[in-house]
This record gives C-alpha cells, sequence and structure tokens, in this order.
C-alpha cells in the first residue's frame, strides 16, 4: 500500500516538473494518437497496463502462452474476418471446427482410415460446409445469418451424431508431437497462425480476387457490373472460412489429444469480437488482416492478463464486451 | 427596425452567411421571394444553392444573417419548425420507405389517431384527395415498392403539401424524371403558384427554369451573382452568369467516323419489360435512346451490357455473337456500360478513386502475381490526366464533386478501349462545366472510331450528341431517326407512342 502512495508521489512531482512542456508533450501525444490506428492504440494501452499490475506479464513465456491460447481463434477469425468483409456473417465456424474434427477423428478410430487421409477428410468437410453456406447465401438468396445458422446446427448435430456424443482420444503420436514442436523457441502453432495471416493479407492485398472483396463488400452491385463473378468470389470466401475453421480443429487437435463433439462450441462470439475490435463493420467493405491481428492480440491479452490477475472467468467476458464497445468507439472517432 | 420588407408579405434573406471552419460556403447572400412566384435557382454544383435552401428549410442553421417571413423573424431550428411556420423543402433524392403504404408515407410520423388506434379510413381519404390534386391515380394502400421513380417523386410533393406549406423549395424534382414526366411537375407548380405560394425551382435544366421561372437568380462560389426581375431571360445569359465566362452550346454532330458495322442487335427482348429491340451501329457513331421514363431504354442498354437478361433477340459485336450473359462476358467481348446511377451502381464512394478504376482491370495489371499499389496508383493518375481530373486519386470518390466523381466513372470504363461504349444518362446532376467536359469526352470516343450509345432523359442532350436517335415508348422501339430529322417534336411523338395527347405521368400499365 505505502509502496503504491510512493509512486502516486513520484508521479506528481513529476509531474509538476514536466507543466512547462506540458503543452508540447500534449502536442506530440495527439500526434502519436492520429497516427496510430485505433485497434493498436488499444493493444498498447492493454499491454501497459497489464505490464504494469503483473511483473509476469512482459516475459517471452507469456507472450508465447498469449499465441497459444488464441491460436485456434485467430486462425477462424481470419476466415471470418473475410466473410464479414464481403458483408456476410459466418455462425457456422465452432460448429466446423468440431464437425471436422469429429469426422477425422471418428474415420481414424472407428474405421481404421490412415491419418493423413481422415485429416484431408476432416479439412474436405470444413470446405464443404464453407461450400454449402456459400451456395446458400448466393444462388439460394438466403441470408448469410440464416444460412449459416442452419449449417451450424446442422453441423453440430453431426459433430454429436458420428460418436454418439463421445469423445475421440488417442490420434497419432506424431501428430500430437507437432502441438510441442518449437522452431527457435517458436511453438509451431504460432507459425501457423502468422503464416494464415500473412498469406491472407498477401491475397487480400495484393491479389485481384482478395482485392475484390473490398469493392463486394463496399457495393455488390458495383463490383458486378465491374465485370467481377461476385457469387463465385462469395462461395469461395465461405469455403476458404470453413477451411480455416478446420484447421483450426486439427490444432486444437494435436493439442488436447483428442476431439471433444462439443469443441469450439463457445468459440463464435471470440471470433466475431477479434474481428470488430480489429476495426471491420459488420455492414462491409472495411476491415483487414492487420487489425483483425491486433484485434486478435488485444482478446488474448485480455484474457491472460486477467487470468494472471485472478479475476474470475466469470468476469472475463463483461471485460471482453466493453472492449468491443471501446474499440467501436475508438474506431469510429479515428474515421472523423 | 420595421423598414418596407417587414411590413410585405414574403421571405425575405439577409445577408446570409454560412461557414463550415474556415470554408465559407455563402457570403453574405440577399434574397427575397414573394408569395405567388417561382423564383428560379441556378448555378454549378458547389455554388451554395443546397446549403441556401437547407437553410430556409432548417435543415442547418446560418452562420450569420436574418431571416423575415410575412413580417416576422424567421429563425428555423429544425426542418419540422420550417415546416410548422409554412416552409418545406422537396428533396431531390426520395426517401420514401418501400414497406410502408403510400398512404403511411404521407403520414409518417403524425399517424392520425382515433381511439388509440391508426384512423386509417381519415389516412386513406386524405391522401387520396392530395394525390388527386397532384392529378395521380394511385391506391393510399399499396405499397411504394415497385412504384416508378416519377410516382415516388409526386408522392414526395403530395407529403409536403399535406402541411399546406406557402414556401416550398424544389431540389432539382426532375433530376431523375423524363421531360413528359417534369410536365406534370410543372404543372403542380402552377398549380401552387395560382394558389399564392411562394415557389424556389433549383435545377439544371435551363429551359425548365425559362419556362417556370417569374424571377431567376445565380448563385457561383457561394455569392449572388446575377438576378433577373423580369422574364424571359436568354438562356445563353443564363449560362453565362453561371459559369462566369462566355459558353455557347455546340450542337454538332459531325458524321460518324467509320463505315463498318460495330454492333448489330436484332429482335432482342425481355418479357414484361421491353421487346423487338433492332438496330446497327457504325463505328464511331453515336446513338441516343430517347424516351419517356419508364419507356425502357436503361432495360435494353443493360442487357446488352450484361447486367441484366435477356430472353430473345441476337447481339453481335464485330460480326461476331455475343452471349451477354453478365457483366464480365460482355466486358470481354468490348461492351462497356456506364450506369446511370453512379452512387449505387458505378462507384465505390468511400474507396479511393484510384482503386475505383482499376477495379474492373485488376487482373490485366497483376505482375509476376500481384497487383502493386504503385501499379493502381499510376493508371489513376494516367486516367486522372487524360480525363482532366481535379481531385486527389488516393481519396476516397465520395469527396469529389459530382463532376469530377462523373468523370471518374467515365475514365474507369475507357482505361482499355472499348468497341461499344454505352452511357445512361452521362450528365446528371453535374453542373454545366462539367457537362461540356463530358460531351467533349464522349465526341472525342466517336471521333476515335468507338460506338457509343446514350441514354438521356434530356432531349436536348440526346439531339445535341447523336447522329442518329432511337425513340422507345412503352418496351417498344417506335422509331429510329436521322440527325436531320430529329427534332424535339418528332422524338417526342415516337415517345408517347403517337397516340396519346397529353402524356401522362406513367405509361399505363
Amino acid at each position: 500500500m505505502s509502496e503504491l502512495n510512493n509512486n502516486v508521489d513520484t508521479a506528481r512531482a513529476a509531474g509538476t516538473g514536466l507543466t512547462m512542456g506540458a503543452g508540447r508533450l500534449f502536442g506530440v501525444i495527439r500526434a502519436v494518437y492520429g497516427a496510430i490506428p485505433g485497434p493498436l492504440l488499444g493493444l498498447i494501452l492493454v499491454c501497459v497496463v497489464f505490464s504494469w499490475l503483473s511483473p509476469y506479464f512482459l516475459t517471452t513465456r507469456n507472450f508465447i502462452n498469449i499465441f497459444s491460447q488464441v491460436s485456434e481463434i485467430g486462425i477462424m477469425a481470419a476466415g471470418a474476418a473475410l466473410v464479414i468483409l464481403i458483408g456476410g456473417i459466418d455462425l457456422s465456424v465452432g460448429a466446423v471446427l468440431a464437425v471436422s474434427l469429429m469426422v477425422n477423428a471418428w474415420l481414424y478410430r472407428d474405421f481404421g482410415v490412415p491419418f493423413v487421409l481422415s485429416t484431408l477428410v476432416g479439412l474436405g468437410v470444413g470446405a464443404l460446409v464453407g461450400f454449402v453456406n456459400g451456395i446458400l447465401s448466393t444462388y439460394g438468396r438466403i441470408q448469410p445469418f440464416v444460412a449459416t445458422l442452419a449449417t451450424m446446427s446442422a453441423c453440430s448435430g453431426i459433430a454429436l451424431f458420428v460418436t454418439n456424443g463421445g469423445p475421440v482420444t488417442g490420434f497419432p503420436e506424431w501428430f500430437t508431437a507437432l502441438a510441442t514442436i518449437r522452431v527457435a523457441g517458436i511453438p509451431l502453432e504460432m507459425i501457423i497462425l502468422v503464416s494464415v495471416y500473412l498469406a491472407v493479407a498477401f491475397w487480400l492485398n495484393f491479389r485481384p480476387t482478395g482485392r475484390a472483396l473490398y469493392a463486394i463488400g463496399g457495393s455488390e452491385e458495383v463490383a458486378r457490373l465491374s465485370g467481377i463473378d461476385t457469387q463465385k468470389v462469395k462461395i469461395l470466401v465461405y469455403v476458404i472460412a470453413g477451411l480455416l475453421a478446420a484447421l483450426a480443429g486439427l490444432i486444437l487437435g494435436a493439442r488436447l489429444d483428442s476431439a471433444h463433439p462439443t469443441a469450439g462450441a463457445g468459440d463464435l462470439l471470440s471470433v466475431i469480437a477479434v474481428v470488430v475490435i480489429g476495426g471491420a463493420s459488420l455492414s462491409g467493405g472495411s476491415g483487414g488482416m492487420f487489425g483483425t491481428f491486433i484485434g486478435l492480440l488485444i482478446i488474448g491479452v485480455l484474457r491472460n492478463g486477467m487470468a494472471l490477475l485472478n479475476v474470475s472467468p466469470n468476469l472475463q467476458p463483461v471485460v471482453i464486451g466493453v472492449a468491443i464497445i471501446i474499440a467501436v468507439m475508438l474506431d469510429r472517432r479515428s474515421q472523423r | 427596425m420595421f423598414d418596407a420588407a417587414h411590413s410585405e408579405p414574403g421571405l425575405v434573406c439577409r445577408k446570409i452567411v454560412k461557414s463550415y471552419g474556415s470554408i465559407e460556403v455563402l457570403k453574405s447572400v440577399d434574397l427575397t421571394l414573394r408569395p405567388g412566384t417561382v423564383l428560379g435557382l441556378i448555378g454549378e454544383n458547389g455554388a451554395g444553392k443546397s446549403t441556401f435552401n437547407n437553410i430556409i428549410a432548417g435543415v442547418v442553421a446560418p452562420s450569420g444573417g436574418e431571416m423575415v417571413l410575412d413580417g416576422a423573424p424567421y429563425a428555423p431550428q429544425s426542418p419540422s419548425d420550417a415546416l410548422a411556420r409554412g416552409v418545406a423543402l422537396i428533396h431531390q433524392e426520395i426517401r420514401l420507405l418501400p414497406e410502408l403504404s403510400v398512404a403511411e408515407n404521407l403520414f409518417l410520423g403524425r399517424l392520425p389517431m382515433r381511439g388509440g388506434r391508426v384512423d386509417r379510413a381519415s389516412m386513406e381519404e386524405q391522401s387520396h384527395a392530395v394525390l388527386a390534386r397532384l392529378g395521380m391515380r394511385i391506391d393510399p394502400r399499396r405499397r411504394v415498392r415497385g412504384l416508378s421513380m416519377a410516382r415516388q417523386q409526386g408522392i414526395e410533393i403530395a407529403k409536403a403539401l399535406l402541411r399546406d406549406p406557402r414556401y416550398i423549395i424544389f431540389d432539382e424534382p426532375t433530376a431523375s424524371l423524363g421531360e413528359a414526366d417534369a410536365a406534370l411537375i410543372f404543372e403542380q407548380i402552377y398549380r401552387l403558384r395560382e394558389d399564392g405560394a411562394g415557389v424556389i425551382y433549383v435545377s439544371h435544366r435551363l429551359d425548365e427554369i425559362t419556362t417556370l421561372a417569374d424571377h431567376v437568380a445565380c448563385f457561383r462560389d457561394g455569392n449572388k451573382v446575377a438576378e433577373w426581375h423580369r422574364m424571359p431571360v436568354a438562356k445563353q445569359d443564363l449560362i453565362n452568369a453561371m459559369v462566369g465566362r462566355e459558353f455557347t452550346f455546340e450542337h454538332h454532330a459531325p458524321q460518324p467516323s467509320g463505315d463498318r458495322i460495330a454492333m448489330r442487335v436484332d429482335g432482342l427482348g425481355r418479357d414484361g419489360a421491353f421487346g423487338d429491340i433492332s438496330f446497327t451501329l457504325r463505328q464511331g457513331e453515336i446513338l441516343g435512346f430517347a424516351g419517356l421514363v419508364g419507356a425502357g431504354r436503361t432495360d435494353v442498354v443493360r442487357a446488352i451490357a450484361g447486367a441484366d437478361r435477356a430472353d430473345t433477340g441476337t447481339i453481335e459485336v464485330d460480326g461476331v455473337k455475343v452471349h451477354a450473359v453478365s457483366p464480365k462476358a460482355a466486358i470481354a467481348a468490348g461492351i462497356v456500360m456506364v450506369p446511370e446511377d453512379r452512387k449505387g451502381l458505378g462507384l465505390n464512394l468511400d474507396r479511393a478513386a484510384a482503386a475505383n478504376i482499376t477495379l474492373p482491370w485488376e487482373r490485366t495489371l497483376q505482375r509476376f502475381g500481384m497487383i502493386r499499389p504503385s501499379d493502381v496508383s499510376e493508371m489513376g493518375g494516367a486516367q486522372r490526366d487524360r480525363f482532366d481530373i481535379r481531385g486527389r486519386m488516393g481519396l476516397p470518390v465520395g469527396s469529389m464533386s459530382g463532376g469530377n466523381q462523373q468523370k471518374v466513372l467515365l475514365a474507369k470504363w475507357l482505361v482499355r478501349e472499348p468497341k461499344v461504349f454505352i452511357v445512361d444518362e452521362p450528365t446528371r446532376g453535374v453542373d454545366v462545366g462539367a457537362k461540356m467536359a463530358i460531351y467533349e469526352i464522349i465526341r472525342g470516343l466517336a471521333a476515335s472510331g468507338i460506338a457509343v450509345i446514350v441514354v438521356s432523359s434530356e432531349l436536348e442532350e440526346v439531339l445535341g450528341l447523336s447522329h442518329r436517335v432511337l425513340v422507345m415508348s412503352e418496351g417498344r422501339q417506335t422509331g429510329i431517326l436521322d440527325r436531320k430529322d430529329a427534332t424535339p417534336e418528332s422524338v417526342m411523338a415516337l415517345a408517347v407512342g403517337g397516340k396519346a395527347v397529353r402524356p401522362q405521368l406513367e405509361p399505363s400499365a
């Protein structure tokens, strides 16, 4: 307690000394504030607060921890960001994670399918559900919210049905070993996560089809009249989202050495939170991979920091909720 | 305090100033509107007309100056405040709710109540009366969705009339209407004037101003630069005042620059929309599409450009049959279309101008499998120089003026030389200066051998640009006129199908 008081006193003393240059300092702060995108500013703020509150926060080991804790959500959020960018929404991501992993594990355990093959089938299931989402929301003319709500329901049902609700354990050892592989001290899942973001960011900024996403999100009719095959591009985006959800499932399976039919069920809201905190608008046309990655780190840091501070896990969603509102408000402010 | 202006009826504005930050958009404007007269308000885009109207209608507050309404000080705090004082503004854009009924739209925000419930009978009766007053036969119970633009504009006017305003501002009410539809709006304005209302009428169509107005004021750069109290005024004088320099309407249409057939359309049709459209188009020829609103001109060119499907007929470009099943296929065949609705169909206003221009051509921009930002800005810069676009290509198109937006839209479609270039309403909502520049661009394209189709609701524009004019009525092609035979009278006779004596607001379905 006394230590804290001392800190405040020194801060006060420093404050009086700084009054002379306060105006200038304020100007510098404002310039920096204007140059940094809202989400990044939020991340820096959150990091500063936690490193002050917990001595353990600012360690390499903890940062690797943060990445590990958010790698599945992060990979799903990359796909969700693309879907939200074109003005759609994918509610099925968590369920796709579960169903792809369950089908994979079920084929491997109950039918003796070679694991590499069952993994490919699992990824194929993810892509297939994405394809169905895409077809329903384009040619089927069903709003993406409704279409993916339906596939979410169906997928979580199938995930339970294949093993009658039971979990599957006992993946091949080489597969679970992947979860512990480190390259130059960096876990494989972190490398995969960053690679996914770099690949998607490249596609989004430098490839014609990826760039078309911004045009479609801004105004689909403008994009169509400009000669872009909007239906095809939209279907592709849902397929990518499904595939990435299945990939996230693999990482989860390797880490836990088991497949649970309800895995990923609670991830949907976190995934959407990541994209929104990253500066995307649900009406489409804005957002990007950099922002989404920052959004992911904000969620990761908040969860990790609160765990370090022994904040009740029941309170954590409240903080995330507040973070969403602050992020959106900061973003609106910077646009003005 | 009391001078002549205070005791006389009318809306008197004195030294009205409006500034946003350091930018002055209105610089001390004096203007008086008397009851029973029509004041024509002209000026290029950005001259301050809309700001002035918004101040009168209580949408924005002036930064300085005073207004007097029928002898009493007038400083409306909101549009409803202005309405309560008898001043109504009819917006250029239609703001109706498509899923509500006509009557509900008319009474939006002040539905008549009876015994705690909406009094539908009285609402529909009053709606019926006001629509009849405007000469419109619409069932007040039907939904607004599906009504033509002309009818929706009529409902907007009816909505304002329900409040019995004494001063009414029309902000380009005919911008989206054809000439015959516009005539009905004029009839309304004449009726309002007879009833003793004061009308401010804003339009880019100078013929409308010379026909309607008793008194004309011209704005330029936030100032009132000219005023005419006696009509008639020569159109040339109005143009000179608007642009601040000598300007001549040059309506010459030289011979098409080529002889070879660029496009042949045969028997094009779609059930319920249009049919039997057949024409040939030579290289370097400008073919105008004329007709009333709802005649199906836009439907035809959209089908040619692959935006909508056609059920019957064939399209050939350079002798090769084109299956225009999508815009992509049409573009590949050399047919490009500049759509009529710049904001909804043509440009992505939130994106950079350069990115808008490169959008259709990104596949050809690739180098080593990637599109570099520098290539995008380079193409944008090249088009900016070619079309004299004033504005920064890296900023959102929405930040540019209407004329420059339209140039960006034209530039987008002229990155690669098309075989057939279709423009739908090329000069809607742009000022006179930009209009002339756009006409020059279109003529230049034809001179270089590109076949051009121009769809326009402005007869003068069609006649001034085209070598030949195709006239449509109710989805049918009623004739193709050579330039020498195409007069306003001959085109209008074909546009009304040669039967209607007085054009109706909309062809009866």
